[in-house]
């Protein structure tokens, strides 16, 4: 049985845990709000660049463009999109998995990693993997311009012949409380499905051509995307962050509680046996 | 078909924002192939945009914001671009523009062979485009 101190001590110490998780709590929860609108905010560009390239596929010949052609795989490049920092509940066991599930089963030399985010990188190191590339430093607040650098990478490696297929794996972001790790194809580009149901068609001008904007249009496009899935999964691990440390803190508080009956348990139980001490001695002395 | 309208609405988006949101007169851009001048009505468009300052005409008045390449599209009297930064005057930072114009012109000056050409003559243009604005309609 462990003496009223050292029970204390034990509440004092889970105290200030506490108030470590509360704050991390509350941080986390004003970044979310902002992550969360930051991500909503490029819906509008999404969208009309999505339907820009409905469009310009329309009317621009079908085979040509070397981003929509299909190969034969050879090898499939991932990107990996992680945190930097842990102490975000699953969020980064959730896409550990998901990368494992893609590379296990199959030789080294058939997929081509690019991580961003601390955490990926060093579980990949633990399972003797080096990525090919990694970039850190902003899974929490991504700028456009690192989304640029990534998907310029990739881009090039894919024209190049490096690889025959990109694959993106991100968090998309539902709620707080919800993220659902996606796996999703971003080259060659599917096109889009045009179900033709949407009545006829406006005839479009195009400056200076058709092939011309497409061409300009689809890396924009891809920068896009890899903007949205940083986008969502800082939202993600940011969500994950917070429930993880409302729950660590609730955890405390509880924790806490018990101690403290504990305490007084065992403090009450002391008083008492001094009682009878100095009880039984007077009775003694009689 | 729409009534005629006196204004075209104009949209200027950007990942992070949606920077301008208004009803003008009339538009000029730059498209890879040429200026481009739009007015109210206009035939459905998609076009490529440079890096150069749009202009627009609000009752009268020309005001300009800077465009770093992006697209163009008109359609149903609206014209939205699609950008990837945008800035009016009043939000161009001349000093980081002058400090980009420097370090890419510094990079083109030095052959070497690792460099990208192509990146540090956008980087160029983009960082000269701005200060040209500020220095003709900022202020």
């Amino acid at each position: 049985m462990p003496s009223a101190r050292e029970i204390n001590r034990r509440i004092k110490s889970v105290t200030n845990t506490q108030q470590i998780t509360k704050a991390m709590k509350m941080v986390s929860s004003v970044r979310l709000r902002r992550a969360q609108e930051r991500a909503l905010a490029t819906a509008p560009y999404t969208e009309k660049i999505e339907g820009m390239l409905q469009r310009l596929s329309a009317a621009a010949p079908e085979d040509g463009n070397a981003l929509f052609t299909a190969r034969e795989v050879k090898r499939t490049c991932y990107i990996i999109i992680g945190s930097d920092k842990g102490l975000a509940g699953a969020f980064n066991s959730n896409i550990n998995k998901a990368m494992v599930a893609v590379l296990k089963d199959k030789p080294r030399n058939v997929s081509y990693l690019m991580a961003t985010g601390r955490k990926p990188s060093e579980y990949l190191k633990h399972l003797h993997i080096v990525p090919e590339e990694k970039w850190s430093g902003f899974s929490d607040k991504p700028q456009f311009t690192q989304a640029q650098n990534i998907s310029q990478e990739a881009t090039k490696k894919f024209l190049s012949g490096e690889f025959d297929e990109v694959y993106v794996i991100y968090t998309k972001f539902r709620s707080a409380l919800s993220q659902e790790v996606r796996t999703v194809k971003m080259l060659p580009i599917s096109q889009p499905d045009d179900d033709g149901a949407k009545g006829p068609k406006e005839e479009y001008l195009f400056a200076p051509d058709a092939q011309h904007v497409l061409e300009t249009l689809l890396p924009q496009y891809l920068d896009m995307f890899i903007y949205n899935s940083l986008l969502q999964s800082a939202a993600s691990e940011l969500g994950a962050r917070m429930t993880a440390m409302t729950s660590a803190t609730d955890n405390a508080g509880e924790l806490i509680d018990r101690l403290t009956v504990h305490y007084n348990k065992v403090r009450q139980a002391g008083i008492t046996n001094e009682l009878t001490e100095i009880v039984s001695g007077a009775n003694a002395l009689q | 078909m729409a009534e005629t309208e006196k204004t075209i609405r104009l949209e200027v988006i950007t990942p992070d924002a949606s920077v301008l949101h208004k009803d003008v007169d009339f538009i000029l851009v730059r498209a890879l192939d040429g200026d481009l001048g739009i007015m109210p009505n206009h035939a459905p468009l998609i076009a490529s945009l440079d890096i150069w300052p749009l202009f627009y005409d609000e009752q009268g008045q020309r005001s300009c914001i800077t465009v770093t390449s992006g697209f163009l599209e008109v359609s149903n009297n609206t014209v939205t671009i699609i950008t990837p930064a945008a800035e009016t005057p009043e939000n161009i930072d001349v000093e980081r523009a002058e400090a980009a114009k420097e370090r890419a012109e510094k990079r083109l000056h030095v052959k070497s062979q690792d460099i990208d050409v192509h990146r540090a003559e956008l980087a160029l243009q983009r960082a000269l485009r701005r200060i040209e604005t500020v220095e003709k309609y900022g202020r």
